[in-house]
């Protein structure tokens, strides 16, 4: 590190280096400058042509122009009473079929319960479900069953294990092992433990988690319209399409309202549970 | 020299921690400020360098009014003031060398800072003032993996290489077990001796204070009740500083600085909570 | 004494098991009431499976000539996540100082921070990508302003907690030697907050990997895009190349971050 060696030529080096986490000072500039390369050379690849930058400042005037006052006349209102109506009912059916797709799920993938072929199968089921967007999930299931809240309801039932067998799996990897073991020496057949041994010690947790997936759905509900999976996000597409701007600005402050009161709510269930 | 007159300091809480101190530290003289929790001992020595802004009175250094100086003439004088803390202070994350040549922030550009370019014979110094607080070959470590020791070792190579004309040192040994205190104190007076600064130190174990220090201060309450050599302090003293304290069991007082000791770290923490920056 | 200690534990344990079972009801009737509100004809569930199984087969095989095709699509779809998060990044470091308690400057801006950063954080990606596609037109510009807006409610929390969390015992022996308010910055409060700073910075960049797979669908680049126009054309089997391609990327970046944040601790 040092220029000069103290025993030999009694004094101390006159320079340091840091030590880095790459192989030396040169390396580390050469990362960072390829980063900053990389980073600009993306950026010019996004910049806007004048024209359309030109456009742009026209769009967003007559954009901020048209959205305030926001819509909220007693139709708008109907409408977006309607389309909300439809993605929560939508965020709480499909709450209750992914919960209980889900719960196999989780005990396919919790490590001490099961054999490990098994246990890869639900790893990779849970893998799936939390990489696609739900967004892609409705895409697809709009083409399988065609527009409205099914497809909506299929995609959201679709999601739910990325989380919620994931978490839950977590929980049953945590359980007190006694419980279930003294169930086993009773005699007790797999279902029986999983009943009696595992289900008391997991379920207040699970129940925090459906209030909690639940929650993530009324969002995820709010959306999946945009692609023709029902509730208020088509109601939403649709205004935008139209370049009712206003309404479009009733919508989301509707959707930010609404998706705060489910937090708020999920919030204060989940403390009354645990 | 220093020389505090009539300082006051009042919390905006209310807290009348200093309340009317006048002391002077001579030469290269180590004075030390005893005291029970609370007294206001943190508040003195952080009211030199301003860290906390003391309320009224004067605090002079080498001929130099610190109480009223600008934002950037405190920064100036603040690089001839080496301070060493009770839990160290220093940049955990940062490796030793980092650590010793942040003490020539004050003097350095920061873009040099940035870049961490620090001058040839700062980097020379350094690497003396590491193997004289022995902690030599350690540069490359982080301070993160280093013994409370060698943190205050540290602490004590970053203070020195400011170059300052006082050292403040705020409870150096209350986080460290006693055989390293002693260590420590050993070592901590020897360089100030060596590089003939003054030093102000505030320190829990009246033992430590009696071995190694030249003059010892007594606050109680935010007032000075005693001033004079360790071979003054007698049981007389010792029961007028420690006002609460039982004056009978020469171990009860000991006891009481031990609890004080442990109190006193989240006491500190507590109050530079108050620090903006 | 046993037979009375044994019959107020029943009661007690009998009016909880009842309010159980209410809220068991509750829930159910809830949700059955869900179900009628949303209208759907029981033939469609019924042949819901089917239907996904017919879609499924008429997917595979997945066409692999196409996977060249989608490269560039792919990539810009991680691009928009690494300018997303470099822009949300440098959007949130304003918002996280006057969104922390011991650095903002006074009770006004404090709230602002608080209100910025839940605001930005209640609106989806795909909304931020409808606004931004009218101004900016289709294209990954409205992406990469989609997935940066959409993400500074999220980094601005996180690292605000992280500067709140800093020793500032730090930061005042730095004041203490005469360091500058620069000085301060780079030396007592940086070191301190780059961990939780990294660990935000990948973490977000993971998730921002996935949101930026679906902002096409409004116009706003990457895959999406793709997807879109292959689904319109009924192309199957490149839908399901693009599926693929996608939970390839997503798992992809997952172990990156991963790796990353392990790297800076
Ligand atoms: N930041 C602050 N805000 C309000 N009051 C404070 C602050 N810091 C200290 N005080 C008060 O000032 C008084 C003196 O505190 P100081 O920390 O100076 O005492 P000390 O002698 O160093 O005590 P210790 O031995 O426990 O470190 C105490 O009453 C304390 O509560
Ligand atoms: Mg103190």
């Amino acid at each position: 590190m040092g220029s000069a060696d103290p025993e030999r030529t009694g004094g101390y080096p006159s320079s340091w280096e840091r030590p880095t986490v790459f192989y030396s000072k040169n390396v580390k500039y050469l990362v960072y400058g390829a980063i900053g390369l990389f980073v600009l050379w993306s950026a010019w690849e996004l910049r806007p042509s004048p024209a359309r930058l030109i456009g742009g400042a026209d769009a967003a005037a007559s954009l901020l122009t048209t959205m305030f006052p926001p819509d909220f006349t007693p139709e708008a209102r109907g409408r977006i009473w309607d389309g909300m109506i439809e993605s929560i009912a939508m965020s709480i059916v499909a709450t209750a079929i992914g919960v209980l797709i889900s719960i196999p799920i989780a005990v396919m993938a919790a490590e001490n319960l099961v054999p490990r072929p098994v246990y890869y199968v639900g790893r990779s089921l849970v893998s799936i479900s939390r990489s696609l967007h739900e967004l892609v999930l409705a895409i697809v299931a709009v083409v399988a069953v065609g527009l409205g809240p099914l497809a909506g309801v299929i995609a959201l039932v679709i999601a739910t294990p990325g989380f919620f067998a994931k978490l839950m799996a977590e929980e049953l990897e945590d359980i007190d092992e006694g419980q279930a073991d003294a169930i086993r020496a009773l005699g007790g057949s797999p279902v029986q433990v999983l009943l009696y041994g595992v289900a008391p010690q997991v379920i207040p947790r699970m129940i925090g988690l459906i209030i909690y997936r639940w929650d993530i759905n009324i969002r995820a509900s709010t959306i999946v319209g945009i692609v023709g999976a029902g509730g208020i996000g088509v109601t939403l597409l649709n205004s935008f399409d139209r370049y009712e701007y206003d309404f479009s600005l009733a919508i989301i402050l509707a959707i930010i309202a609404v998706v705060m009161f489910g937090e708020i709510l999920s919030a204060v269930a989940r403390r009354r549970v645990q | 020299m220093l020389t505090i007159t009539d300082l006051e300091k009042v919390y905006p809480t209310g807290d009348k921690a200093l309340q009317g101190v006048s002391m002077e530290v001579d030469g290269n003289e180590v004075v030390s400020i005893i005291g029970p929790s609370g007294a206001g001992k943190s508040t003195l020595i952080k009211c030199v360098n301003r860290l906390t802004e003391p309320t009224s009175g004067s605090i002079v250094l080498d001929g130099e009014e610190l109480t009223t100086l600008s934002k950037k003439e405190l920064r100036k004088t603040r690089r001839d003031m080496g301070m060493i803390f009770q839990e160290f202070n220093l940049i955990e994350r940062l490796t030793v060398m980092e650590n010793v040549l942040s003490g020539r922030l004050g003097y350095m550009s920061s873009w040099n800072a940035f870049r961490r370019n620090f001058d040839d014979e700062d980097v020379q110094n350094a690497y003396e003032i590491l193997d004289r607080v022995g902690v030599g070959g350690m540069e490359n470590k982080r301070v993160d993996e280093l013994s409370g020791g060698q943190r205050q070792r540290v602490g004590i190579a970053r203070a020195i290489l400011q170059r300052p004309k006082i050292l403040l040192v705020d409870e150096p040994t209350s986080a460290l077990d006693p055989e390293t205190s002693f260590e420590v104190m050993e070592m901590l007076t020897e360089i100030a001796r060596e590089e003939d600064i003054p030093v102000l130190i505030n320190i829990h174990e009246v033992e430590l204070a009696l071995d190694y220090t030249d003059r010892i201060v007594g606050l109680t309450d935010g007032q000075v009740v005693f001033n004079g050599t360790p071979a003054e302090l007698d049981e007389s003293a010792r029961d007028t500083i420690y006002r609460s304290g039982k004056s009978r069991a020469e171990t009860g007082t000991e006891d009481q600085s031990q609890s004080q000791s442990q109190s006193s770290s989240s006491e500190i923490t507590d109050a530079s909570k108050e620090k903006s920056f | 004494m046993s037979y009375e200690g044994s019959t107020t534990w029943r009661k007690h344990d009998g009016r909880a098991r009842a309010l159980r079972y209410l809220a068991i009801v509750v829930a159910i009737a809830i949700t059955a009431l869900s179900w009628r509100a949303l209208d759907i004809q029981y033939t469609f569930v019924v042949d819901a499976p089917r239907n996904l199984g017919d879609l499924l087969l008429r997917m595979y095989p997945p066409n692999l000539a196409y996977g060249a095709e989608i490269l560039p699509p792919l990539v810009e779809t991680i691009n928009i996540a690494i300018l997303g998060t470099g822009l949300a990044i440098l959007i949130s470091l304003p918002i996280a100082y006057i969104g922390a308690e011991n650095t903002t400057p006074n009770a006004v801006t404090y709230a602002l921070g608080k209100f910025l950063i839940v605001g930005t954080r209640s609106v989806n990606v795909i909304i931020w990508a409808l606004f931004f596609v009218v101004i900016f037109g289709t294209g990954a510009l409205s992406g990469v302003l989609a997935v940066a807006f959409r993400s500074i409610g999220f980094v601005s929390k996180l690292i605000a907690e992280g500067i709140e969390e800093i020793d500032a015992g730090q930061v005042e022996a730095i004041r203490a030697m005469g360091g500058s308010p620069l000085d301060v910055v780079v030396y007592g409060i940086v070191p301190q907050i780059k961990p939780a700073f990294v660990g935000v910075a990948t973490y977000r960049w993971d998730i921002n990997v996935r949101e930026a797979t679906v902002i096409g669908f409004v116009g706003a680049g990457g895959i999406g895009v793709y997807l879109d126009t292959a689904i319109n054309f009924f192309q199957w089997s490149n839908v399901l190349t693009i599926l693929i391609a996608i939970l390839g990327i997503v798992i992809i970046s997952e172990v990156v971050s991963a790796y990353l944040r392990k790297k800076v601790s």
